[in-house]
């Protein structure tokens, strides 16, 4: 699965299918800063994304 | 993951309510905690005149949003600070809210320029003055928002800070002791002297991710990027630690903040009230007029120090 992340912008490849909660533990991140969105719709941590999905982790921390 | 509410699928845990809503869910429960906060805070009624400040980021976005959604009557105000590249990229998210989803609800949005007043952009103007970015741009947006407000007779002025914004400050106060600090700390600021317009903040209920995730369900185009002079700056490292503390107990946040609310308003009735302080400390500026502690407001203490620079 393909991955975009920002706070710096990168892409990073993982191997899917994968719970979003496994997602955010082997990239070492707290699930209460960021969303995951898949296409325009939130997922939750118990879904899981598939192989061939493209998700967005988006952080949600601004610097107030 | 199902809709505690209703039987659709769940777009967002909430772990401090031990609950998870559908999208439609989300944005009926983010309504209405705004909503119990501008009643249970007194902040306004539908007959005030509300001036939203707006930055393109989701925070004051969805405040602007939900705010007509509820029917108040809101206008906006952003503030350009000229910084390359990030300034026009968060303005053009506030025009096209204002274009598609405001306008036509009659709410207007203002603009003011930073380098058209000072002649340079926040960035060199810091630099000029040999002042932190963040502290500049604080100074002259707390100075506009105010002059706005006043001039143009709007009752309130509404930011969209947080509860994360709201208890990572504390936090900050709290390790530092400045206590001093911790009397403004309220939601709801009182207009305490002539040239202050009451200061609210609606969205003090709301966690980041719960206002990020109304702003992807309801398709508010906001800028996901941070402000490139925010990099380092202490209240996203205290940010991190109360989410690190949330993580492993569920409403840190929320005891954290609410509480002292909660102490702070227990003890209204022995300490002098903010009011009563601003009463006794603020004069108007020998400038400008807005209130100030000293002879001249820091805000026309700054241009001057400008002018005299690029001399």
């Amino acid at each position: 699965m393909k991955v975009h992340l920002s706070h710096p912008t990168r892409d990073v490849v993982l191997q899917g299918p994968k719970r979003v909660a496994d997602i955010f533990k082997e990239l070492d991140l707290i699930p209460e800063a960021f969303l995951i969105i898949r296409g325009q719709d939130l997922m939750t941590e118990d879904e899981t994304v598939a192989d061939g999905d493209s998700i967005e982790i988006r952080p949600v921390i601004s610097g107030g | 993951m199902r809709c505690r509410k209703c039987p659709k699928r769940a777009v967002l845990g909430l772990t401090r309510h031990n609950t998870a809503f559908c999208g439609d869910c989300l944005t009926d429960f983010v309504r209405t905690q705004v909503q119990r906060a501008i009643k249970a805070q007194r902040m306004f009624s539908p007959e005030d005149r509300i001036l939203v400040a707006v930055s393109g980021g989701k925070d004051s976005l969805t405040l602007w949003e939900i705010l007509l959604k509820l029917g108040y009557r809101v206008d906006a105000l952003y503030v350009d600070l000229g910084i390359p590249g990030y300034s026009s990229r968060s303005k053009e998210k506030v025009e096209q809210f204002a274009k598609v989803v405001a306008e036509p609800c009659g709410s207007q949005l203002t603009i003011h320029t930073v380098e058209e007043d000072a002649g340079a952009g926040i960035k060199e103007l810091a630099n000029m003055i040999k002042r932190p970015t963040c502290s500049a741009c604080g100074t002259i947006k707390r100075y506009q928002f105010n002059r706005v407000a006043w001039q143009n007779h709007y009752q309130v002025m509404a930011t969209g800070h947080n509860l994360d914004d709201e208890a990572a400050r504390l936090l900050g106060n709290v390790l530092q002791w400045q206590e001093e600090y911790l009397q403004k700390q309220s939601p709801n600021l009182p207009a305490s002297v002539e040239g202050f317009a009451k200061k609210v903040k609606p969205l003090y209920r709301m966690t980041e991710r719960e206002i990020a995730a109304y702003a992807v369900v309801n398709r508010i185009d906001y800028l996901v990027e941070e402000c490139p002079m925010a990099k380092g700056a202490k209240m996203l490292v205290y940010k991190d630690a109360l989410n690190r503390l949330e993580a492993e107990s569920p409403g840190t946040k929320q005891r954290f903040y609410w509480g002292f609310l909660d102490r702070q308003e227990k003890s209204s009735s022995v300490a002098p009230s903010m009011s009563e302080i601003d009463q006794t400390t603020l004069q108007p500026c020998t400038v400008c007029s807005q209130p100030t502690t000293a002879g001249t407001c820091s805000f026309c203490r700054m241009m001057a120090r400008a002018k005299t620079a690029v001399k």
